[in-house]
């Protein structure tokens, strides 16, 4: 099958500091991907390259057979949780609704449908009860699933998600990953980056291990094996030994 | 009351009126971008181009200072922008050297024209700190057309701004084109600062950006409604500023312009109903009666005063 996403040699900086070199891979459609890799390792840099977010110095990257510009309304994007400012003057509501504005139009007003279905993506998540609530007065992971909220109105076809579970309690881990399962399910493609190395093989069918450069790419039982994290970490590794001790 | 005030005096009333709720509206984008302090380094910005407009015209020619105005604004803008992205100096310290920069060099072109024989430069000054009296009603017409203008272009693109300011990236995403929504907005900024100055002065035209944003932000967590609050308490302290200004024959209007938005601050940071001072204040002592009147009711259901607090 053709892939969703195909990344050929792509290279990144900041300022003058090499982040990413040759970066290299191909993600099949229907598949649950996690990015991870070390602190620093470009994790996040990788996203906003792939979303024309963050320059690209060389190299290729094709959604859907096309460029991003083109494809773009079928990628949909959850950033990370503290890059907004959540005392913005905005309920739930409102900032799912900010998923739909394609949808609604430029310069137009969102109508009674929109609503509706940014409600429905509300309770998808749980969090009907707090659509009116003002942000700033939701917990963590409650803006999490906002967010997640936010991106499940786009209807997009591959989404692409920069450390969703991250500081985020129990219950909304669970709701997170049930709904990336579910649109799995219907033959959405999903990326993550996540950063909790004890979670990866039940949580994701397939891993991109990522230390500035591509270490392993594969179906997770292949890809995550013990030589390869060991490979894009370092030495700075005690879990593993505690895991298979 | 309105007798009183000649019919000149009634259409700079109105002016300033729509220029303040201008100022209101596109201050409280500058808010939500954190550039509150750009508005304050563009408007001193603004002062050499007043004057180089002026000996360039070789009359006090209004066109040709508010586009001298417009320009060195500008040129001051796009100077923050090269200074931030060439070197390791941050943005805020971008800006207190293009401000102090600027209108050092425009109170030196001042200075200098201030010297010049004749009396064509006579009144000059009353950019410094604004002399909304000495506005004809051609100057006032066109102030508040542009007012005007700069308030439909805000309220028609509202949820986009929205968007824009609180996720720029995700907006970018959607195919919101960033590069076009900055320049739009420095476009209005530019386009209220460059029209207020006349009125409000270019050292005081800061104020009527910054702070009506920031005191409708004590009273509401809607952002339609913080741009509404925000218009309304600019247009009330430009008003207020004018007509005491009006009153006083003579006095500078942009002082008083401040003082009337600073005490509207005040109010709000006091009264305010979402983050105001007073608030948490009463909640607390409706929460410990609330908790007095229950342990007094059930005393015997609860175990000990201690476990209350």
């Amino acid at each position: 099958m053709e892939p969703v996403l195909k990344v050929s040699g792509v290279a990144a900086a900041y300022r003058k500091n090499p982040v990413l070199e040759d970066v290299s891979f191909a993600v099949a459609p229907g598949t649950l991907t996690a990015i991870v890799g070390p602190n620093g390792a470009g994790k996040s840099t990788l996203l906003k390259v792939l979303l024309d977010l963050h320059p690209r110095l060389t190299g290729e990257v094709e959604f859907f057979g096309t460029t991003y510009r083109r494809a773009k309304e079928r990628v949909g994007y959850v950033p990370q949780r503290n890059s907004v400012d959540w005392d913005f003057p905005a309920c739930a509501l409102d900032v799912v609704l900010m998923g739909l504005y394609r949808r609604i139009g430029w310069l137009k007003w969102p109508r009674r449908e929109h609503k509706e279905r940014a409600m429905e993506a509300l309770a998808r998540m749980g969090m009907a009860e707090y659509a009116k609530r003002q942000i700033s007065q939701l917990s963590g992971g409650q803006q999490q699933r906002v967010f997640l909220a936010r991106a499940l109105v786009q209807d997009a076809d591959l989404y692409l998600l920069d450390e969703p579970l991250a500081g985020v309690d129990a219950a909304t881990e669970r709701a997170v990953m049930d709904t990336l399962k579910t649109l799995r399910e219907n033959g959405k493609t999903v990326l993550v980056v996540h950063h909790d190395l004890q979670t990866v093989e039940d949580y994701f069918d397939h891993v991109l291990l990522l230390n500035r450069t591509v270490i392993a790419h594969g179906p997770a039982k292949e890809a995550f094996s013990r030589e390869n994290v060991i490979r894009a970490y370092g030495g700075a590794l005690r879990w593993l030994g505690e895991r298979t001790g | 009351m309105m007798q009183a005030l000649s019919h000149n005096a009634q259409w700079v009333l109105l002016a300033t009126f729509l220029l303040g709720m201008a100022a209101g509206v596109t201050g409280c984008l500058a808010y939500w971008k954190r550039q509150s302090l750009m508005s304050d380094a563009l408007s001193h910005a603004a002062l050499p181009g007043v004057v180089i407009g002026f000996a360039l015209a070789g009359y006090k020619s209004l066109p040709a200072m508010l586009i001298g105005a417009a320009a060195s604004a500008l040129a001051g803008a796009v100077l923050v922008h090269r200074i931030r992205a060439g070197s390791r100096v941050k943005e805020d310290a971008a800006m207190g050297i293009v401000l102090s920069v600027f209108f050092g060099l425009g109170i030196m072109l001042l200075t200098m024209a201030n010297r010049m024989p004749g009396g064509r430069q006579s009144g000059l000054d009353g950019f410094l700190f604004g002399q909304a009296a000495a506005m004809v009603q051609s100057d006032v017409q066109v102030m508040a057309a542009v007012a005007m203008l700069a308030i439909l272009t805000v309220l028609i693109s509202f949820k986009e701004w929205k968007l824009f300011l609180f996720d720029p990236d995700f907006a970018r995403g959607l195919g919101l084109p960033g590069k076009w929504m900055n320049a739009v907005y420095l476009a209005i900024l530019v386009t209220v600062i460059v029209t207020g100055i006349q009125a409000a002065g270019v050292v005081m035209m800061a104020a009527l950006l910054i702070m009506p944003a920031v005191s409708a932000r004590y009273w509401t967590d809607s952002f339609g409604r913080m741009a509404a609050l925000s218009a309304l308490f600019g247009g009330a302290a430009g008003g207020a500023g004018t007509l005491a200004s009006l009153w006083g024959e003579g006095w500078p209007t942009g002082p008083l312009i401040v003082i009337a938005a600073a005490a509207l601050f005040l109010v709000s940071l006091v009264f305010g109903l979402r983050k105001g001072l007073l608030l948490p204040l009463i909640r607390r002592q409706l929460a410990k009666r609330r908790l007095k009147g229950s342990a007094l009711a059930g005393r015997s259901g609860l175990p000990e005063r201690g476990s209350l607090s």
